[in-house]
């Protein structure tokens, strides 16, 4: 048990030191603050922890808990109006789980996640890296860009990509066949196969994701004392050597969240993909996990069912950084 | 260290056109990401004859102000805007405020629960929202909340609040006590030292919250296309694709002109502050 502390709590504890999960004992107190802890005060934080704990817990958490528990339950129309919804245990995940094409939506989900992270990360840090070794004139170059395709909301970017990649007037096609002389790409419609269409989403997420990669490293490559960098390079360590073994291990708090956050965002990708499909995409053959959750919204236990599933899997990719961050974090 | 000189001297010489290169790099890649918003904004000005070519225009002169009063001329526009106003408002003063009381609680007491209720932060963020809008759905259709901002502001609400209380704890950890301490043995309360002292060192990470609040609220699609199902609710983005379903292949001007609408004012505030709210993702990320 955690004594509960009044008047100044100890200083958070500093970065990398991990805190103790032990109980924390009471400090030997000075004078002012000898007196006996009022209730009050034993009180507050979980007073202040009310008003986010409320919203959070009936916005997120009764939806979850009731999606799980109709998961269980056979809900449909005769439900909708208000007949009591039957027991059905696990059958709606044997339905889902024996069905070859929900295999392929999760499949086509992890490996669009893994592929979009992992080319996030590698063209961010990339990027990052590049920012510290230019000028500063190319580097503001570089960041103005970033920052603008960064700041454009999601929907502008899609409708812009979308004029990008028409397959009539698109300047893609006009790139393609016109100077680079791929004269079959004319008319080509990017979106009507699916591999060609996880093309065009990938370029879509890569762009719109690794600004925000770029700029959180970045910040971190800059925490990195130009001291420690120097002496390395007086000991002969070449710009690469300096990178792996200096630079890449002090940033790895940052790549570490941000690599787990781009894992958490590109399975849970949506708004591009049907977007996307709604541009003309044939959306069987392109469903991902949340636009085939989408999909089933009329069948509600099948949508929580799909749901649950999508939240383990998304634990089953992230667990273990959750795992690392915990030991070292909190 | 006298050997220091001539290595590093020789280092910035050879590296000289190593570094113009990286430079030249650097300003390519740059361009690969500026072409869509530049081509955005360009497409914009240009009227339809002049979009529809084999050859595409890349400069905008000559240009037209026609697809923007296109946009204005129809109400739906400031419909949607008023709504997205509206939405984003209520969401950022209430998620801000809630999540600055419990980054407090977090970083400036011990008590029992606490390392649960980080837990519990890390982990709401791993749910998929885009696994629960069927149920949140269903909960304010209960409510009688479909199609209301209120309702809309609920959810956003809920979906902001686990980043931001993780980012302003890293703030408010970052600020040390012992400057409380100090005030408060200078005869300060406790709150007064706290709102005295720690509150204006907390400026910054209130407003890359802030930002980071208002980016979410005022671009989110998903929750809005779900929630918002009347036309006359739309959001911003709602009504953005509603055009580009009305007019997709046949009227690209008038769409990027719409396109434009709303990423101006979003870009520009977001360079304003961008700074900030860098360091605030990365303070919280970093601090414990």
């Amino acid at each position: 048990m955690t004594a509960p502390r009044t008047t100044p709590a100890p200083p958070a504890p500093p970065v990398s030191t991990p805190a103790p999960d032990v109980p924390v004992e009471p400090a030997p107190r000075p004078v002012v603050r000898a007196r006996p802890r009022p209730f009050r005060a034993r009180l507050s934080p979980y007073l202040l922890l009310v008003p986010a704990l409320v919203p959070v817990a009936v916005a997120l958490g009764w939806p979850l808990l009731r999606q799980f528990v109709i998961s269980f339950q056979e809900y449909g129309l005769a439900q909708e109006f208000g007949q009591p919804a039957e027991w059905v245990g696990f059958d709606n995940y044997t339905a889902l789980l024996s069905d070859p094409y929900v295999w392929g939506v999760i499949g086509r989900s992890i490996a669009f996640c893994l592929v979009n992270a992992a080319l996030t990360m590698v063209v961010g840090v990339g990027l990052a890296v590049l920012l510290t070794r230019v000028g500063t004139a190319a580097r503001t170059v570089l960041q103005v860009g970033l920052l603008l395709a960064w700041g454009t909301p999601v929907l502008a970017t899609m409708t812009v990509w979308q004029w990008l990649f028409d397959s009539q007037y698109g300047v893609i096609n006009w790139l393609l066949a016109g100077p680079l002389g791929a004269e079959g790409m004319r008319q080509h419609s990017w979106i009507i196969e699916p591999a060609s269409f996880y093309f065009v989403a990938t370029v879509i997420v890569v762009w719109m994701s690794v600004p925000f990669v770029v700029f959180s490293v970045y910040a971190g490559l800059l925490q990195v004392p130009d001291e420690v960098m120097e002496a390395a390079q007086l000991d002969g360590a070449g710009p690469w050597q300096r990178l792996r073994h200096l630079q890449l291990p002090m940033v790895k708090p940052v790549l570490m969240i941000v690599g787990l956050l781009q894992v958490i965002w590109d399975l849970r990708v949506f708004t591009q993909i049907y977007v996307l499909q709604r541009a003309g995409a044939p959306t069987r053959e392109t469903h991902l996990l949340g636009t085939y959750i989408y999909s089933l919204s009329k069948e509600f236990s099948m949508a929580g069912a799909m749901a649950t599933i999508m939240l383990v899997i998304t634990l089953g990719l992230t667990v273990f950084y959750i795992r690392r961050m915990l030991r070292e974090d909190v | 260290m006298s050997t220091a000189v001539p290595t590093r001297a020789r280092g910035r010489r050879t590296g000289g056109a190593g570094r113009r290169a990286l430079g030249a790099l650097a300003v390519v890649l740059a361009l690969v990401w500026v072409f869509p918003i530049y081509w955005m904004v360009s497409s914009a000005f240009l009227p339809t004859n002049r979009l529809r070519t084999s050859e595409p225009s890349f400069f905008p002169v000559d240009g037209t102000l026609s697809n923007f009063r296109r946009v204005f001329s129809d109400g739906t526009f400031f419909d949607a805007f008023r709504v997205s106003l509206a939405v984003t408002g209520i969401t950022l003063v209430a998620a801000i405020l809630f999540a600055f009381l419990a980054a407090l609680a977090v970083s400036r007491f011990r008590f029992r629960g606490r390392k649960s209720f980080i837990v519990t932060i890390l982990v709401v963020q791993m749910i998929p929202a885009e696994g629960l809008f069927i149920s949140q759905y269903r909960l304010l259709d209960d409510w009688g909340l479909v199609n209301a901002v209120l309702g809309l502001t609920v959810v956003y609400v809920a979906a902001i609040l686990p980043f931001t209380v993780w980012m302003l704890r890293g703030f408010v950890s970052g600020v040390p006590i012992e400057l409380e301490e100090a005030a408060m043995c200078d005869g300060l309360s406790r709150t007064g030292a706290f709102f005295r002292i720690t509150f204006p060192l907390l400026a910054p990470g209130l407003v890359a919250a802030g930002v980071y609040g208002f980016l979410q609220a005022w671009n989110e699609y998903t929750l809005a296309l779900v929630v918002m199902t009347d036309p006359e609710q739309r959001t911003l983005p709602l009504w953005l694709q509603g055009m580009v379903e009305a007019n997709k292949a046949t009227d690209w001007g008038v769409i990027m002109a719409g396109a434009t609408l709303i990423s101006v004012p979003v870009i520009v505030f977001f360079l304003l502050v961008q700074k900030r709210m860098s360091a605030g993702l990365v303070a919280g990320a970093v601090k414990g």
